[in-house]
């Protein structure tokens, strides 16, 4: 479905159609509803949107770790899998969750950090031991081999005293140095993915800079690909080669970083830019807003999810088709968009 | 020491204000020490103006805050509040009776509006509450009221005699916010009033302070941690770091010519919507000091790139360094420092991914 411009390099990661749903006993929550999207090795993509939009769940599928009751029930996550030396394109969708080939990936060559790392840390260990623990997993290094490697992990992502901090627990670390120990701790495999969800909405700008500041350095010198999730449109700017939208589990623009934020096409990413203030925007006058809220989980709009907000609107249209996520006609242009004011309908729901 | 506002006296004068919080160790609770989170602290609020308080967490804000509405009794200073022209309370002194007469004027918006409404009173309840307590007995008159508050804040009457757990947190924010206007106050304190809700739902809520102050002559003491959305609602600012002002001046001066080294860092590290801005940001080394066992001289000195021998022994005094513009640094006067107009843009060669002009177009 999402074509694209030819003669890119092959990406490390495609998501295509994914959905993933809960079943919970009162419905059904379709957290993720047909996301599709792409990421290149030394690039980041970021993955934004307005809570509950599904950006958690997208990661979490994406490694496998979706817990009961939600399921992928629909979609593939392809992946260039290394191995013996070669690449392997593998559908993580279809592999087993526990299998080898996905406890050797996650963690492994897909790893993640999250918003809270003391979800990270076991809180009776000392980070070191987790660290140390975390390398062993995913190469042959002896104990003091492993110890060695986790303080050169802990001065990488600039922890001063390194030796000294592997004794530490999570909790004796501020918020700053603990997010940094986590990072340390996602690297010891030393991942060709990073995905990390809303690494910096806990923290302060200050340390919200160092920490965009490291994952910035640590990518120059590793190559990795890094999956940015934020709500925070100041950072996907700041950080982004390409940006995806989500709403209520679907994605609804996608493009470069200077498409989404210069020429956005969805009438939600237009509103969205414009609703947020910022340093150069004048002060004290009405912001544009988008009228309503969020719907529920349990009570997503039929047609396209934002027909209920959206100052676009076609009756008729909008609110019996779903809008899929198409290249614009331009020429040259590789930016998505899922929206009837760029296309026809194509489907035969009503 | 204050500077008079344009309708003669301030509304609010705070004055050396401390507060600090005994810290207790061992068996027998013994006070070893304390955490000075409010640290002699002093500023003004004209009438019908918004000031915003700003600074990292911890810094002290939300303290500042409960001591001027006197949830907790400051350790020392004056809160000088002028409800009218000719009558003046020091809040910090006030006994519980002049209190609750003062708490008409002075109200609060919380932060988290899950938490801070009664999750078993319906709208009516919550909103009507400070009315009933305020000797409104009538119960007809009470719902009229309520009725009017709702639809000052955008929501509809009909939904009075609901329960909060039935609204989004816009919704809940906007219940919050009539509830603090039922008894028509006239200081407005607002710690983090946007901070957790969705972004597309914040623009709906800074809207509606920003029109409920020009319909009621409200006065905002505003408190924040995000530099965009301060920005956006402030005419003047006051940073804090490590339980003191730093500087405070009003909103472009602060934004666009600061005279305080943290501001400088501070406003360098807001990221910015736009990818043709990316810039070279001040990395503050470190971190926030300890309020209980703060750095000697200037607080910042650790962290201050500007920093020299004077800074780590002698505390710098607060002052006004040109009219309305109060700094306390050592070197205010001779610095000069980068507002956001005046950001570098990002070296190019230093990151593989950091021109915009490339992410157009992806490199095969
Ligand atoms: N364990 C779960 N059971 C039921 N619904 C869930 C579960 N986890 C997430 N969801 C739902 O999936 C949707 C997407 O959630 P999430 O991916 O966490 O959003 P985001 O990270 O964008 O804020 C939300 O509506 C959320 O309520
Ligand atoms: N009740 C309390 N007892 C002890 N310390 C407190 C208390 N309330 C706040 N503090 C401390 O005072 C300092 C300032 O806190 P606060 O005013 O909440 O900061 P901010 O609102 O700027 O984040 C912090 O170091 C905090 O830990
Ligand atoms: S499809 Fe229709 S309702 Fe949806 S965003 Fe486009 S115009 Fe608006
Ligand atoms: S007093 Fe010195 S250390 Fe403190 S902010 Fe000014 S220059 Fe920096
Ligand atoms: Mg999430
Ligand atoms: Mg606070």
């Amino acid at each position: 479905m999402a074509t694209r411009a030819a003669g890119k390099r092959r990406p490390l990661l495609r998501v295509q159609n994914l959905k993933t749903h809960f079943f919970p006993d009162e419905g059904t929550v379709r957290a993720v509803d047909g996301a599709s999207f792409e990421v290149c090795a030394g690039q980041t993509l970021g993955i934004v949107g307005e809570s509950g939009c599904g950006k958690s769940v997208t990661a979490r599928s994406i490694l496998r770790i979706v817990e009961h009751p939600g399921e992928i029930v629909e979609g593939e996550i392809r992946y260039l899998h290394r191995t013996d030396g070669r690449e392997v394109e593998l559908d993580l969708a279809q592999i087993s969750a526990d299998g080898p080939e996905m406890r050797q990936i996650r963690g492994g060559e897909i790893a993640m950090i999250f918003q809270e790392p003391m979800t990270s840390f076991s809180p009776v260990h000392p980070i070191g031991s987790q660290i140390v623990e975390a390398i062993r997993l995913h190469s042959p290094l002896g104990k003091r081999e492993a110890r060695e490697r986790a303080a050169d992990l802990l001065r990488q992502v600039g922890i001063s005293r390194a030796e000294a901090r592997l004794n530490e627990y999570a909790y004796q670390l501020s918020g700053g140095l603990r997010q940094r120990a986590m990072i340390a701790m996602a690297l010891s495999a030393e991942p060709r993915v990073l995905i990390a969800d809303e690494p910096t909405t806990a923290l302060d700008v200050t340390t919200q800079a160092q920490i965009l500041d490291l994952l910035r350095q640590l990518q120059t010198d590793l190559g990795m690909a890094i999956i940015l999730i934020t709500h925070n449109l100041g950072v996907v700017a700041e950080m982004c080669d390409t940006v995806v939208v989500m709403y209520l589990g679907r994605v609804v623009e996608e493009g470069s970083v200077d498409a989404i934020f210069h020429n956005p096409k969805h009438p939600y990413t237009r509103l969205l830019l414009q609703s947020i203030p910022s340093l150069h925007s004048e002060a004290r006058v009405p912001l544009p807003t988008i009228s309503g809220a969020i719907p529920h989980p349990y009570n997503r709009p039929e047609g396209c999810p934002f027909h209920n907000r959206c100052p676009q609107f076609i009756p008729g249209t909008c609110d019996r088709h779903v809008p899929e996520l198409q290249a614009l006609d331009e020429e040259e242009s590789d930016q998505l968009v899922s929206c009837f004011l760029y296309h026809e309908p194509t489907d035969e729901r009503a | 020491m204050t500077v008079e506002g344009p309708s003669g006296h301030p509304l609010l004068e705070v004055k050396r204000l401390k507060s600090y919080f005994p810290i207790r160790k061992g068996f027998m609770r013994r006070e070893v020490g304390a955490v000075r989170a409010v640290d002699d602290v002093s500023f003004h609020i004209d009438r019908g103006e918004t000031l915003s308080l700003v600074g990292e967490s911890g810094c002290g804000k939300t303290t500042t805050a409960r001591c001027i509405l006197r949830a907790i009794d400051p350790t020392d200073g004056q809160i000088l509040f002028r409800p009218t022209e000719d009558k003046v309370f020091d809040v910090a002194q006030s006994t519980r009776r002049e209190l609750r007469r003062l708490r008409r004027d002075m109200q609060m918006i919380f932060q988290d509006p899950f938490s801070s409404l009664n999750p078993r009173f319906t709208l009516l309840e919550i909103v009507g509450e400070p009315l009933l307590v305020n000797g409104m007995r009538s119960g007809r008159e009470r719902q009229e009221r309520v009725e009017e508050l709702l639809r000052l804040v955008g929501m509809r009457p009909e939904y009075m005699r609901r329960f909060p757990h039935a609204f989004s947190g816009g919704q809940r924010q906007r219940i919050g916010i009539a509830r603090a206007l039922a008894l028509n106050p006239r200081l407005v304190v607002a710690d983090e009033p946007v901070s957790a809700l969705d972004v597309s739902v914040q623009a709906q809520i800074l809207n509606l302070l920003l029109d409920l102050q020009q319909k009621l002559g409200l006065t905002y003491l505003f408190v924040a941690h995000d530099l965009s959305v301060v920005k956006h609602l402030s005419d003047r600012v006051a940073v804090m770091y490590v339980g003191r002002l730093v500087e405070m001046t009003d909103r472009e001066r602060l934004f666009n010519s600061p005279r305080h080294p943290y501001t400088e860092a501070l406003l360098s590290s807001v990221p910015e919507p736009d990818p043709r801005r990316r810039s070279q940001r001040i990395v503050l080394e470190g971190e926030v000091a300890n309020p209980a066992a703060p750095p000697s001289g200037c607080y910042f000195h650790p962290r201050c790139r500007y920093a020299q021998d004077v800074c780590r022994t002698d505390t710098p005094v607060w002052e006004e360094v040109t009219e309305g513009h109060w700094v306390a640094c050592h070197r205010a006067k001779e610095l000069e420092l980068a507002g956001v107009r005046d950001r570098l843009p990002m070296n190019t060669a230093a990151g593989n991914s950091t021109n915009p002009a490339t992410n157009a177009t992806p490199a095969a």
